[in-house]
């Protein structure tokens, strides 16, 4: 059981850090749900 | 064919603090959400003057009067740190607002841009004084219109003000009764572009042997759009840049990709000319007023200055090989794709690594990466970090995973491949463009030979896709030997070896 098992997850991803889909990705074999996931633009 | 070479770059900053207030988005998206902002009352006392805005060595840098690397012992913050400035550098000039402002007026065809009678008076005197400006630009600013004209064009005409130290100097009017796309605040922008792309090709042509009329194609790769309600951004800035630079022979055409356009138009220049379709072509990016004051809630939280007080721009000459200067060597064309993913390492290996394998060379083969070279004074009290250093770090690592350099060099990459952010956060200004006039200079002189440009782009701000983009290329030293001698199949030492031949001959003659 991990930290994110059975939570609702919101990713905000960096452009240039790690971008919403990546971290969508790592999040994939967890038991968890991206409710939503976005990569956002700082600069 | 010919190599394309990059003969020549421009840099310009405008300091523009009343548009802050006026025309960049924070500003006026707070003014419509909150009519009563505690922080839009108090923004002005926030405003650097320009002679601060001078002395502030990240703009040193920007227009070449110190090299980025100088900023690695200067203690951050930068903006607590004076130094002794000059307006003009050695690839551009830091223009104050109120020149500029006669700039807009210059930059408009329409007659839509409207200046007081003072201010134009005003500025026509220190227009005379600079040597940038003929004669006939400077009688395109007419003899400006009364106070009461301009605000009857604001209160009954939806025109858009222009302020200078707070005071209404002039207004743009709309160009159409009812298409948004021909509003008042569009060709403010839309001008704004324009005039300030206009100063970079300036400064670009003021450094070049090469005349106005031998420039045959100009690509503007701003963030804007010009057009009308039936065809948005239907174009183009470039042309008009052209038509007022005199570029008789010129046309153009605008690329776009959001802060990667500026990267895609010299891959576009340098193909155009390598195919010999155009001999010299201009890549020319105007300023974004949307973008000033972009993170201003933060710096004023923090009890800074607003530093994002300055329109950007660039220009950069693409010409056919010269012999000298630096070529574009398009075998080595760095892009994101479709399919490359969106993981770092993906995006990574995409820009930089599978490009220098197609010419058999490693990370540390590159001299010097210019990345987003945003100037980190601006972006880390934003909370947006460090972003060059970011960018490095994620190279380094993909170099210590390829086993080109150890894990305990990478601080040590960062600092001698990289270099500080130095550019205005104006999107598409600071993305890889901001080093070429360094890098120029620098593989003539023999310091560096070899040098990568890397522009990315979020075009999921666009919501047409979540993809981002990103694309790069390598500038190298000039052999000098051009590629139309390569290609014709001459060879060197077999031309040496035939004269060597006929010169033994012609002595043997003469002793016989």
């Amino acid at each position: 059981m991990s930290r994110y098992t059975g939570k609702k997850i919101v990713i905000i991803g960096d452009r240039d850090g790690i971008p919403g889909p990546a971290i969508q990705e790592c999040l994939k074999p967890l038991d968890c749900e991206v409710i939503f996931s976005s990569t956002e633009c700082f600069v | 064919m010919t190599n394309p070479v990059i003969k020549n770059a421009g840099y310009i900053l405008v300091h523009t603090p009343d548009m802050i207030l006026h025309n960049g988005t924070t500003a006026t998206v707070e003014k419509a959400s909150n009519p009563n902002s505690e922080y839009i009352s108090h923004l002005s006392e926030s405003f650097r003057r320009y002679e601060e805005v001078v002395n502030y060595a990240p703009n040193q840098v920007f227009i070449g009067n110190q090299k980025p690397e100088t900023l690695i012992d200067l203690e951050m913050p930068w903006h607590t740190q004076k130094v002794s400035g000059e307006r003009y550098g050695r690839f551009g000039e830091i223009m104050p607002q109120e020149e500029f402002i006669a700039m807009i007026k210059m930059a408009d065809a329409f007659d839509l841009v409207r200046l007081t009678d003072d201010f134009t008076a005003m500025v026509k005197e220190k227009l005379s004084e600079s040597s940038y400006f003929t004669e006939s630009e400077i009688e395109l600013l007419k003899e400006g219109d009364s106070k009461d004209v301009i605000i009857d064009i604001l209160n009954d005409h939806h025109g858009e003000g222009i302020f200078h130290k707070g005071t209404l100097v002039g207004c743009v009017k709309r160009a159409h009764d009812l298409d948004t796309n021909l509003n008042a605040h569009v060709m403010l922008e839309n001008l704004v572009v324009k005039a300030s792309g206009v100063l970079a090709v300036k400064h670009l042509m003021r450094q070049t042997e090469v005349a106005p009329e031998a420039i045959e194609y100009v690509i503007e790769c701003s963030e804007e759009a010009c057009g009308d309600m039936n065809q948005r951004g239907g174009g183009n800035f470039a042309k008009s840049i052209a038509e007022a630079m005199n570029f008789v022979n010129a046309t153009g055409s605008d690329t776009r990709g959001f802060c990667a356009g500026p990267t895609h138009a010299l891959i576009n220049a340098a193909a155009l000319v390598k195919s010999g379709v155009y001999k010299n072509v201009v890549v020319v990016g105007g300023g974004a007023t949307a973008k000033l004051g972009m993170n201003g809630k933060d710096h004023v939280k923090k009890g800074m200055p607003i530093l994002e007080d300055c329109l950007g721009g660039f220009a950069v000459l693409v010409s056919e090989d010269d012999g000298i200067s630096p070529v574009i060597n398009t075998n080595l064309i760095g892009r994101h794709t479709v399919g490359t993913g969106s993981s770092p390492q993906a995006v990574i290996t995409s820009l930089i690594t599978q490009p220098l394998d197609k010419g058999g060379l490693k990370i540390t083969d590159v001299d010097k990466y210019s990345v987003e070279m945003q100037n980190p004074d601006i972006t880390k009290p934003a909370g947006a970090g460090d972003v060059p250093e970011s960018n490095y770090k994620m190279i380094a690592a993909l170099g210590v995973k390829r086993g080109e350099l150890e894990k305990s060099q990478l601080m040590d990459f960062v600092k001698t491949h990289g270099m500080p952010g130095f550019a205005p956060t104006q999107g598409h200004i600071p993305s890889g463009v901001p080093y070429i006039g360094f890098a120029v200079d620098a593989i003539k002189a023999g310091t560096l030979n070899r040098v990568m440009i890397v522009g990315k782009g979020s075009l999921f701000l666009a919501r047409m896709t979540n993809q981002f983009d990103g694309v790069s290329f390598v500038i190298e030293a000039n052999s000098g030997i051009s590629a139309c001698a390569e290609d014709s199949g001459y060879d060197e030492k077999e031309v040496k070896k035939l004269i060597a031949e006929a010169m033994r001959k012609l002595a043997e003659s003469l002793t016989e």
